[in-house]
């Protein structure tokens, strides 16, 4: 049975297009605004979107989605609760919905529990950051048994037999780190980036999508020829965090993603860029 | 994970090399004061009328508290790994203090991560780092203590791994941090082991040390651990309550989780968020505690419990007075323990590791024994 992460790469091969995939932190600005922001992403053209369940200790995170986090939590964002953003999302959308957090809060949920109830809510798959694959069995068995997706980090400093490792472990996709560090934007990408993704491909056939620090079109053309999936998350969290308070805080951010979005596309396939503009 | 395993094929390397424990024992030797003595509080003991207490010394060492056995030990390692640049967090200031102290002397660049509450709970200490020569730069995140320290320090860590040692000062962490510390601090252990003997001819009926991320009091412990005649008595920051945000009793307030790269004991609420901390000392307050500790707990072999703010307080002036000794608000905790199971534990032998000193605390002490001010 193959998931909504993987059936949507497959199909996005098929038009030989990127996946644009966004992250923002559920319950930011307030769990109820979630699932308008979801869909204002969904209409943009974004293929998969990663939930950010907050964190009280974000250390693999940038300032930006430590205060995304810090607001949430203040928002009284729980697991719990960002299970039932999921299902209200699930009643109105078909995207692929992965969650995005740390070991502990999915500890402390049990993972059996987070997965039986994570794909009751329409959840498809999941990704610790700061859990190494060494530790990994008993998450990924839970999360399998249930057809979750997990998806590990490769780093730049893994070696030959780490990719291979993180690649084993990963079903939906690998998530490649662009560079040493933790999440936030930057003006370039790292130019080691393709080799890299060389690197990884050499270790698997799974669909490879590059994060950390991408948050312009030029970043997204410029990963295209190599990486099936683009990630983008500070540049969309802090755009939400700057105009939380406006009304027309959807338009803004479809405005914003739809031009990212573009930047996944083969230049002159017309058919992909109409899909785009009309959705 | 790369850096990690980096780490701990180095660190295996250095520890089988006799050149580097050499060096690294010359180091202890001459620029920290090692072997710290093994003092019998006489007057203290005579006054409680039960166990004879036996304070182990590292408050005597240079810097003022056990924390520079590692940092002497992780230096000598980062050195051998080609990395110029060090980095670590710090709460009570005294870990930060002990790192700027080796960097200067192998004249390595340094960053300390303090928690801005903490900065101004300890400024002496922060002014001594930067005296030192090195950076500090405070975090204003969470709760503004140790815990957000070590995420900032992390953070650095991870985006500057090439040439960056980052010297964590705690029994905590992913591997091998918490086996790296504990080995730094074993001598404080095998030091008291071999000099109780000495004095009274046989093993100490309890070794008693404060716990907080655990260094000091794993270093204490673990000579003794396959002694099991020897109670083992970690003692924790009791606060000022039992609720949670009152206390950093990790063992009677906590569950299973992880932080930081270790599974233990951790203060949290029911989604898995960290919970605030109190402790009147800096040193105390992490919310969660080493693995190790928690391993010793769960196996019955080491038994924890809590002290209040206040017993502490009254603690540090009791030993003041009776020994002409101010600890650590950390160290009194310790003290604290002692003082109340003595008196029913007459013929025993306890050994107290006085982890530090109290110079750091002063400010703190003046603050809260306003009577004393008043007094003359």
């Amino acid at each position: 049975m193959s998931s909504r992460i993987a059936q949507k790469f497959d199909e996005l091969k098929g038009r030989n297009e990127r996946a644009l995939i966004a992250y923002i932190t559920a319950g930011d600005p307030s769990p109820a605004r979630t699932v308008s922001l979801v869909l204002a992403l969904e209409r943009a053209g974004v293929d998969i979107v990663e939930l950010g369940v907050p964190f009280s200790d974000p250390i693999a995170d940038g300032p930006v989605i430590q205060r995304a986090a810090e607001r949430a939590l203040k928002a009284g964002t729980t697991m719990g609760g960002i299970l039932e953003i999921a299902r209200r999302i699930r009643q109105q959308s078909q995207i692929p919905l992965l969650l995005f957090t740390y070991l502990n809060p999915a500890l402390r949920y049990g993972f059996e529990r987070l997965a039986t109830e994570a794909k009751e809510a329409g959840i498809d798959g999941c990704l610790l950051t700061d859990l190494s694959v060494e530790e990994a069995d008993a998450y990924v068995k839970g999360m399998r048994d249930h057809g979750l997706d997990t998806v590990f980090l490769a780093a730049p400093t893994s070696n030959a037999r780490r990719l291979e490792l993180v690649a084993k472990y990963s079903t939906g996709f690998v998530y490649l780190v662009s560079r040493t560090g933790v999440t936030g934007e930057q003006d370039q990408l790292p130019a080691s980036v393709t080799n890299m993704v060389q690197a990884l491909r050499a270790q698997t056939d799974k669909p490879i999508a590059v994060g950390f620090g991408v948050s312009r079109r030029e970043h997204v053309e410029a990963l295209r020829a190599e990486a099936d999936g683009i990630i983008v998350g500070s540049a969309i969290v802090r755009l939400i965090e700057e105009h939380a308070a406006a009304d027309d805080l959807e338009r803004r951010l479809e405005r914003f993603v739809r031009e990212l979005k573009l930047g996944t596309l083969t230049p002159g396939n017309s058919e992909s860029e109409m899909l785009v503009h009309e959705s | 994970m790369a850096p990690l395993e980096e780490l701990e094929i180095a660190y295996r390397e250095a520890r089988s090399d006799p050149a580097f424990q050499v060096e690294l024992n010359d180091l202890l030797r001459d620029f920290a004061g090692r072997e710290t003595p093994l003092y019998y509080a006489r007057r203290l003991s005579e006054e409680l009328g039960g166990a004879r207490i036996y304070l182990k010394r590292e408050d005597l060492l240079h810097t003022g508290a056990h924390k520079i056995n590692n940092c002497i030990g992780q230096v000598l390692l980062a050195r051998r790994m080609g990395k110029r640049r060090i980095i670590a967090e710090t709460g009570a200031g005294q870990h930060g203090v002990a790192t700027a102290t080796v960097c200067a002397l192998f004249g390595l660049d340094c960053t300390v991560y303090m928690g801005s509450e903490d900065m101004r709970r300890q400024e002496i200490n922060v002014f001594r780092m930067r005296m030192l020569g090195a950076k500090v730069v405070g975090v204003s995140n969470g709760s503004c203590t140790l815990k957000d320290a070590i995420n900032e320090a992390m953070r650095d860590w991870v985006t500057n791994v090439d040439a960056t040692h980052y010297l964590l000062g705690s029994a905590l962490g992913a591997h091998p941090y918490p086996l790296m510390v504990r080995d730094f601090h074993a001598c404080i252990g095998l030091e008291a082991r071999k000099q109780i003997l000495e004095k009274e001819g046989r093993l100490p009926d309890a070794v008693i040390a404060c716990v907080g991320g655990g260094s000091n009091a794993i270093g204490a412990f673990h000579a003794f651990v396959p002694e099991t005649s020897v109670r083992l008595i970690g003692v924790e920051a009791g606060g000022r309550g039992k609720a949670i945000g009152e206390h950093a009793a990790r063992f009677s307030g906590g569950a299973p989780g992880v932080l930081h790269g270790s599974y233990s004991y951790l203060l949290q609420d029911d989604d898995g968020q960290i919970s605030l901390t109190h402790s009147v000392s800096a040193g105390l307050d992490y919310a969660s505690i080493g693995p190790e500790h928690a391993w010793l707990h769960d196996q019955g072999r080491a038994e924890y419990v809590n002290v209040s703010d206040e017993d502490a307080l009254q603690a540090a002036v009791r030993l003041s007075r009776t020994e002409g000794i101010i600890p650590a608000l950390e160290s009194a905790h310790a003290v604290a323990e002692a003082i109340r199971i003595a008196p029913s534990h007459a013929g025993e032998v306890f050994v107290v590791n006085l982890s530090g000193r109290g110079d750091k605390d002063l400010g703190i002490y003046r603050e809260n024994l306003k009577e004393l001010d008043a007094s003359e």
